[in-house]
Order: structure tokens, then C-alpha cells, then sequence
């Protein structure tokens, strides 16, 4: 297999680094020395979309109870099934931006949609539109991850492709970070005015659209022109009979034909085994809550603690994932997640754990979320990165998915410990494999 | 494009966004302030003394505009609809039963609001505070004063913004004990224990001090349940109650039931059930309910629906005569005192 023999700067490195060649010229700043215009312009667009959507998030439940004086139950119903959905939407955006390599296109369609979405919150009033607007909301998201991820990994060089990942993932955390408090600003200064906050985060939304639009470089990726006998080559190659054209169609069968790669295979395999035991983050929160005993006033803080570590460590294990190796940061990230179990697992009981448990969590979202695609990267011929990557990504959700429905399950028939030391079984069994199938020099 | 031009549309962009958000945002401020004035033709308030003691009086949360919105506001019984006297206690939810108030209320906070359950002695004094994890939205005491409850909406994380959950809790005034989830209580679901991740409790209505009806869901399904205190059990009767209100007399339950044509929108209406034969009978008012009623009197149940300013205050008879009526508008969660 072609993919196996090739060394780490081969085929992919001329590609990838004409772009971050560019990119570098244009950013001549010390400390950011490394991080291509292009990815800092992607994260800028994350970190404005996220404080967008967050401050939706953030005021969602009150605005339904209070605002509307609804009764939410039974409003996550349509949320499972919404799930499957979502990735079939990430495939079909990364291949439709790799079919004539209009990535930015894509991704400008997919911000844009979840921008319209928050003037549509204004005149949505009972529970089914609401949940229409989120999942239209959730539409655009499926369909702009993939390019998105595609142009950071495209823009970047092959040896500073973690930090680049690392880099957008905190800026985007950051966003999250920063949504519910402007929308609560919002509310100080406009008691009840949840169509203030609707507004603003549809201003923030479409500045953000057209940060993309303006400081992104579009165009078609450089993949082609600037390397035809390299990479085309070759994905042609596994991709069936349109091998040797000057520009290859991408069709879905060259797609799917990634899969044939053995590193695109093994890495896809991986992801979604693991994901098959990455217990939900709503599930980790509750069992924080149940097992560990923190207080109720807690609770709604809970998920700002893993997005703080999430935040905060999400370039510095960028960086290592790009000096040790990506796949390595990969495992060492669900070891975190292993380890957090088991202190979920301890008959201890206190607060100072639960932070414990949350760092633990947070780390993990920081060594896997930028560095699975960072991995992923350099074993998906650039012409068909963000189909390569909306695989792997959709891999791992959807198995995430069937695990949560899995643990929801197993909790109503053997209760919350065993199903927990169940899942750290299987997590470790899994991590067991990863380490064996990734073994092996990486491609970058 | 050159730098330039990128530049400047993005000045001018920022300054047009800009520009609605802020417009938005003060339209949203100038209408919050609106409220501070007393609409034409709403019910008169004065400030005045509240008591959860004494008799023949109805106390409410006021949601008339004015100096006195979202005030405690006491009234006679035999006038409702009349002149209001107002606390300056500002509670979402309010019950009150011998005495005991609690009051469902909102700190705002640089982060986030942050809600707490504030246990009310007779003169609306806050006898203790316990912080609570969500948006409240139902709230009782038993008829002693002794026991209060509570249920509160918990949002699931930020990233599936969209999952609700509740949380029902239960304290005794008298030991301050709290158990702030009864989903630690045992279910006994048709006669077997019974385990879910997906349990949520709401509703509760007392009985006396260690007994008391509410509402379990999982799987979809809503069932009412009896709770007993001391055994910490729950145990499961019939199915499709929600908001059980158990009668002075307790021989009978008004719950919202959700019926299978209603439109999707609206889709609770009004029962009663004789928990002797069991047997339902829907009450007169044809409309769609989301609240739990409150029995003014051994015939008569009051509740909340959308009206011009805030809910209004309608009643119906419990047994399925009669029809509905109009008791006060601008009126959330009355409590009848003596």
C-alpha cells in the first residue's frame, strides 16, 4: 500500500506547506510566528460565531420557561434522532466541498445558515418551531465542520498542524466561553429581552460570516495545480479509475474509496471505537453530580470547568501532539478520560474532586478534538481532506451517539456504577487496541 | 478585494451591526422600563403589610405593571379582582399553607441568574435560603406548614442546549432536612423497583406531612405517583397525570392530562380524579392548562393562563359543572390564607 512505504514529509508536504509558506510571509508576529493568517482568520470566524450561538444557548431554557411560559419537557426528544442526522450533513458537506475544492463556499454557506436561524428564533414561539430553528441551527453547523477543518489543516504545515488545530479549537472555546456572558449583559441591561439577545447574536453571527468572507483566502485549494504527479496521483490511485486525470472528479466513490487507505481506515476504525465509549458529557456531568455529591449551585458550572481546560490546554497539547506525535496526544487524551472514570468511580465524595474529574475532562477534549484531525490530515490526500475528515468526525459522533443511548439504556437496568465501570472497561479495551493499531511511524 | 477595501467593509459592517444590536437592545430596555408603569385599567396596588396569617385573604404574585410587578399582593377572598396590597417580595413561583411561604426567586449574578428557594415565616421574613440548580416552575407546602417542595427546570450541558431535565425537591421546615432530588427516593413502578437515567419528577402535593402525590416521567410516559416520606419510596397509580392538587378534604386530584387529539401546541386539559373509585371526570374549561391548580375551596380550582399582562386567574368547579371564569387578571400562583 502506497500510504504505508511513504515517510512522513513526502507526498502531502509540498502541498500543505505551499499554502503555510504563504501564510507564514504574511504573519510575521514572534509568538504566533507559526500560526498561518488563514487559521488565525478561521478561529477569529469560530470564536465570533461561537459567542453567537452560545449566548442562544445560554438563554434558551429561560426564554422557553420564563420568556414563553412553556413546558420543556420532552423538548430534547427530537435531539437523538436530530444526532444521526448531523452527520450524514458533515459527510455531505465535506464532500460537497471537495467536489470542485470550493471549501470556503461551503463553509460560508453552512455560517450563513446558522446566522439566519437566530432572526427566526424571534417569531418562533411554541416548541416544535424552536426545535426546527435548532436543528436548522445544527444543519449549518454539520456542514461547514468538515471544510472548516479542511482549509485549517490546508493552510497549515504538516509539522505545525497540531498547533494550528490547537490554536482554532481555543479560540472557538473561548467564543463558548464568552456567549453567556454577553447575552446575560444583555438581559442586565434589558430585563426579559430575549429578542435583544436573539439580535445581537444574529449581529455577531453575520459579522462573523463576513470575517470569513473577507479574510479567509478562497478560491480553489492549491491541492491540483501546485502538485499534479504527487498526491492526485496517488488518491486517484485508491480511488478507482478516474486515477490518472489532470483534475481528478471527486466523486463519492473516491470518497468512500478512502476508507481503502490504511491509515484513513485504521484511524476511522479507532475513532469510532473509542467513541463507542466516550460517555456523554451530559452523563459525565450527572454522574459528577450523583457520585461525587457536589452542590446543586454547582451544576449549571460544570460544563464552564471542562471548557476552561479545554481552552486553556488545547494549543499546548497542539504543540506536543506535533513534536510527540499526534496519535500518541490522541490516546493520551482518552487515558485522561479513563482516569476520569475511575475517580467517578472512588467512593469519594468532595468538591476538590470534581474539579479533578473536569480538568481530567477538559484535557481530554484538548488532546483529542484539534489533534484527530490534525492526525487525520496527513492521512487524507488533500483533494478529498474534508471528506476524509467529515468520515473520521462522523465515525466518532455517530458512535458517540450510539454509546449515549447505550449507557442511557444500561443505566435504567444496572445502575449508574456498574454502567460506568462497564464503559471504563470498554475504554480501556479500546484505547488497548488504538495503541496497537496506530503503533508505527506517522503520517504527517 | 484589496486590504483596503476589506477593511473598510468591515468597518462599516461593524458599525451597522453594531448599530441594530444596540437599537435592539435599548428598544428591549426602554419596553422593560415600560413596565414600571401602571397600565389603563389595570387592578389598583398600594404597599401595604402581607401576612401569610389571619383569614379570608388570597396571596398572589402580582404581574400587573407598575411600581408593584412581581410583588407579593394579598386581596379578600370575596373580592379578588380588587385593590391589591403589595410586599416588596418578588418571587417567579409563591405557595403558602399555615403560615409557611416559599418563595421561587432570581438573583442576577455578573455570569449567570442564580435561583433560590426561600422558606417564608408568616410576616414574608426568610426563614432560610436553599439555592437551587434551574428555572423554578412549581412550588407547594403541606397543609400543616411543616413539609415544602419544590421543582425546578435543569438545562442538560451546553452542548445539547436543547435537553431539559427537572429536579423536585423536598425540605422539612421544622429539621431544615433537605432532599434535593427525590430521584433518590425508590420507585416502585407496577408493583416492581425500578431504575432510569431518565427519570423526572414534578408536582408534588401533600397529603399531610409524610405523604404526598406527583408526577414521574420516563420513557415518555407520565404516571402519578404516592410519595411516603419516611419509607423514601414512590410508588407508581395510574398513568397521563401531570400537576396533581389534592382537594382540602384529600379524597380527590385535579391534574393536567395530555389528551391524544389536542393540538400539539396545547395539549393539556383539566381532570379529576376520585382516588376512591378512580375515576376521571374532565373539568369545564376547554382550554389548555400548563399549571398545577390550586383548590380555593372544597368545589373550586384555580389556575393560570395567558392573559394581555402576565397570566390571568381563571376558575372552574372540580367536578366538571359549571364553567370557567375570570377571577383576576395580571395574578400568578395565589395561596388562600385562613
Amino acid at each position: 500500500m502506497y500510504l504505508a512505504d511513504r515517510g512522513p514529509t513526502a507526498a502531502t508536504a509540498p502541498t500543505d506547506a505551499d499554502q503555510g509558506r504563504t501564510d507564514r510571509a504574511a504573519q510575521p508576529g514572534r509568538a504566533l510566528r507559526a500560526i498561518p493568517a488563514t487559521v488565525l482568520a478561521l478561529g477569529t470566524v469560530s470564536l465570533i460565531t461561537d459567542v453567537s450561538s452560545e449566548m442562544v444557548t445560554a438563554v434558551l431554557p429561560l426564554y422557553v420557561v420564563a420568556g414563553l411560559g412553556l413546558s420543556p419537557l420532552g423538548f430534547g426528544v427530537l435531539d437523538g434522532v436530530y444526532n444521526g442526522v448531523s452527520g450524514l450533513v458533515r459527510l455531505f458537506g465535506g464532500h460537497l466541498a471537495d467536489r470542485g475544492r470550493r471549501h470556503k463556499a461551503v463553509a460560508v454557506v453552512g455560517y450563513g445558515l446558522s446566522a439566519l436561524c437566530k432572526p427566526l428564533l424571534l417569531i418562533a414561539h411554541t416548541l416544535p418551531l424552536i426545535s426546527g430553528v435548532l436543528a436548522l441551527d445544527r444543519t449549518g453547523k454539520g456542514i461547514r465542520t468538515a471544510p472548516r477543518d479542511a482549509m485549517i489543516s490546508l493552510a497549515s504545515t504538516p509539522e505545525n498542524r497540531g498547533r494550528a488545530f490547537g490554536v482554532h479549537r481555543a479560540m472557538d472555546t473561548g467564543g463558548a466561553l464568552l456567549g453567556p456572558i454577553v447575552a446575560f449583559l444583555v438581559l442586565g441591561m434589558a430585563a426579559d429581552g430575549y429578542d435583544a439577545v436573539f439580535t445581537v447574536s444574529f449581529c455577531i453571527a453575520a459579522l462573523g460570516v463576513l470575517v470569513l468572507v473577507l479574510f479567509v483566502p478562497g478560491g480553489r485549494a492549491p491541492a491540483v495545480a501546485a502538485n499534479p504527479a504527487g498526491i492526485d496521483g496517488t488518491a486517484g490511485a485508491s480511488g478507482g479509475d478516474d486515477a490518472a486525470a489532470a483534475s481528478p472528479p471527486v466523486t463519492l466513490r473516491s470518497a468512500m474509496a478512502l476508507l481503502r487507505i490504511p491509515d484513513v481506515r485504521r484511524l476511522t476504525v479507532t475513532a469510532t471505537l473509542l467513541g463507542l465509549t466516550t460517555v456523554s458529557d451530559a452523563f459525565v456531568y450527572l454522574m459528577v453530580q450523583h457520585r461525587l455529591g457536589i452542590s446543586e449551585r454547582l451544576f449549571p458550572l460544570l460544563p464552564l470547568g471542562t471548557a476552561f481546560f479545554f481552552l486553556v490546554l488545547a494549543m499546548p497539547l497542539g504543540v506536543l501532539a506535533d513534536r510527540v506525535g499526534r496519535r500518541r496526544v490522541f490516546l493520551g487524551g482518552h487515558v485522561a478520560l479513563l482516569l476520569a472514570y475511575g475517580l467517578l468511580l472512588t467512593p469519594l465524595h468532595n468538591d476538590a474532586l470534581a474539579f479533578v474529574v473536569l480538568a481530567l475532562h477538559g484535557t481530554f477534549y484538548a488532546a483529542t478534538d484539534g489533534v484527530l484531525p490534525a492526525a487525520a490530515a496527513g492521512a487524507v490526500p488533500a483533494e478529498l481532506r474534508a471528506s476524509g475528515l467529515a468520515l473520521i468526525g462522523t465515525g466518532q459522533a455517530l458512535a458517540r451517539f450510539c454509546c449515549s443511548i447505550a449507557f442511557g439504556a444500561a443505566w435504567t437496568v444496572i445502575g449508574d456504577q456498574a454502567v460506568l465501570g462497564i464503559a471504563m472497561a470498554g475504554l480501556a479495551v479500546c484505547a488497548g487496541w488504538a495503541a496497537y493499531a496506530l503503533r508505527g511511524p506517522e503520517t504527517a | 478585494m484589496t486590504a483596503r477595501a476589506r477593511l473598510i467593509t468591515l468597518v462599516v459592517a461593524v458599525a451597522l451591526l453594531g448599530t441594530v444590536a444596540f437599537a435592539s437592545v435599548m428598544r428591549a430596555s426602554h419596553r422593560a422600563g415600560a413596565l414600571d408603569t401602571a397600565q389603563p385599567g389595570g387592578p389598583p396596588v398600594s404597599a401595604g403589610a402581607v401576612s401569610l396569617a389571619g383569614a379570608g385573604r388570597m396571596v398572589f404574585r402580582n404581574m400587573a405593571w407598575g411600581p408593584y410587578r412581581d410583588d407579593l399582593v394579598s386581596v379578600p377572598v370575596n373580592d379578588p379582582g380588587g385593590a391589591r396590597v403589595a410586599a416588596p417580595v418578588r418571587c417567579l413561583r409563591f405557595y403558602a399553607a399555615a403560615g409557611t411561604g416559599v418563595c421561587l426567586r432570581k438573583e442576577d449574578g455578573p455570569l449567570q441568574e442564580t435561583y433560590f428557594a426561600s422558606i417564608l415565616d408568616s410576616r414574608l421574613r426568610t426563614l432560610h435560603d436553599f439555592p437551587i440548580a434551574g428555572i423554578p416552575t412549581r412550588t407547594r407546602v403541606s397543609p400543616s406548614g411543616h413539609m415544602a417542595a419544590w421543582t425546578v427546570f435543569v438545562g442538560g450541558d451546553s452542548y445539547a442546549g436543547s435537553n431539559f431535565s427537572t429536579r423536585t425537591s423536598i425540605v422539612d421546615t421544622r429539621t431544615w432536612a433537605l432532599t434535593p432530588s427525590l430521584e433518590t427516593y425508590k420507585i416502585i413502578k407496577e408493583g416492581r423497583p425500578y431504575h432510569a437515567a431518565d427519570v423526572n419528577f414534578w408536582g408534588v402535593t401533600f397529603a399531610d406531612d409524610g405523604h404526598f402525590y406527583a408526577t414521574l416521567a420516563t420513557k415518555g410516559q407520565t404516571y402519578l405517583v404516592h410519595g411516603d416520606v419516611a419509607a423514601q419510596t414512590l410508588t407508581t397509580m395510574r398513568t397521563n397525570v401531570e400537576c396533581p392538587s389534592l382537594s382540602p378534604d384529600g379524597t380527590r386530584l385535579v391534574f393536567k392530562k395530555r389528551v391524544p387529539d389536542a393540538d400539539p401546541d396545547e395539549p393539556w386539559r383539566l381532570y379529576a380524579l376520585d382516588l376512591k373509585t378512580m375515576e376521571e371526570t374532565p373539568l369545564a374549561e376547554s382550554r389548555s392548562v400548563d399549571d398545577q391548580v390550586v383548590w380555593s375551596d372544597e368545589h373550586t380550582v384555580m389556575y393560570g393562563l395567558a392573559g394581555d399582562y402576565g397570566d390571568d386567574l381563571w376558575s372552574v368547579p372540580a367536578d366538571g359543572t359549571g364553567k370557567a371564569e375570570r377571577v383576576a387578571v395580571a395574578a400568578l400562583n395565589p395561596a388562600f390564607i385562613g
